[in-house]
């Protein structure tokens, strides 16, 4: 429960910085990778002021193994770079710079009622589906080849 | 050359808006303990376990309840989508898959991996910037759209 109301509490604020920065416009985002038309370089700006907060508060909570609610701390500690980040990042790339949305923008400007994103964010979660199927038929395979 | 869209360009409200964007990735570090990877959150609930659901679906209502909520007080900026329905939805199978096959998107690695130091969220973030800037040129400027 308590892990729930943080959780609200920080998408909301999440949301909210989304909207003040004008990135859940996607517009204001296809202007920001659009760097041999008119470039709008506010994207870099958003990823500067949260990258700055987010370096402080990382390097304050390294040393810490619980949180503040009490709970582990989850933090990745894979360090490979392999084909897999590279591929997924690239495919990624181009759904954005096709549409100008990444999934928290998409989400946001579905919660401001906007048909278009309804029909990105469902076949975003189309695509995570089609992703664990993949994924559960390269176990399978795996499996069965042992 | 670098022409600057100086009529768009808003540094302030970006550089305000990221330092929320900051403090809202901050607090669910420092609260729940876990990244604030957007595409992660929302995959995992494709494949569900007990004990792992409210939390993602409490964080996926506040993104997605942020402009209810903002519009009872002030009036949402707009939000512009010239994509037409096909390309939205190839964009969004690509989004989908990409994100989860890279295990993150412009929130896990862009915002936290960076704040972490993470190479290997340097990686992916570089990957999908060049994406990104190479499929606006061809969209843009090659095919003219």
């Amino acid at each position: 429960m308590k892990s729930a109301v943080a959780s609200l509490f920080a998408g909301l604020l999440f949301g909210f910085g989304l909207i003040v920065s004008g990135m859940a416009n996607p517009e204001k985002v296809l202007g920001f990778l659009d760097i041999a038309g008119l470039w709008d370089p506010s994207l870099a700006f958003v990823m500067g002021g949260a990258v700055i907060v987010g370096l402080v508060t990382f390097t304050f909570a390294r040393k810490r193994t619980l949180s503040f609610l009490g709970f582990d701390m989850k933090v990745p500690g894979h360090t490979h770079i392999d084909k897999r980040l590279i591929v997924g990042g690239l495919l990624f790339g181009i759904g954005w710079g096709i549409a100008g949305f990444c999934p928290g923008p998409g989400l946001v400007a579905l919660g401001a009622g906007e048909v278009k994103a309804m029909v990105f964010v469902a076949s975003m979660v189309a695509g995570m589906g089609i992703f664990e199927i993949l994924e559960r038929r390269k176990a399978a395979f795996r499996f069965a080849e042992h | 050359m670098i022409d600057i869209a100086w009529s768009s360009f808003t540094p302030w409200t970006a550089l305000a808006g990221g330092v929320l964007v900051g403090l809202a990735a901050a607090s669910f570090l420092l609260l729940n303990g876990r990244i604030a990877g957007i595409s992660g959150i929302l995959g995992g609930l494709l494949t569900p376990s007990a004990g792992d659901i409210g939390w993602r679906i409490a964080f996926l209502a506040g993104l997605i309840g942020a402009p209810a909520l903002w519009a009872l007080a002030a009036k949402l900026p707009p939000i512009e989508i010239e994509a037409g329905y096909p390309a939205l939805i190839i964009a969004g199978l690509l989004v989908g898959i990409g994100t989860r096959y890279g295990s993150g998107c412009t929130s896990g690695h862009g915002v936290c991996g960076l704040s972490r130091l993470s190479p290997r969220s340097l990686a992916a973030t570089l990957s999908f910037m060049f994406a990104g800037f190479v499929t606006v040129f061809i969209i843009r400027h090659v095919l003219g759209v």
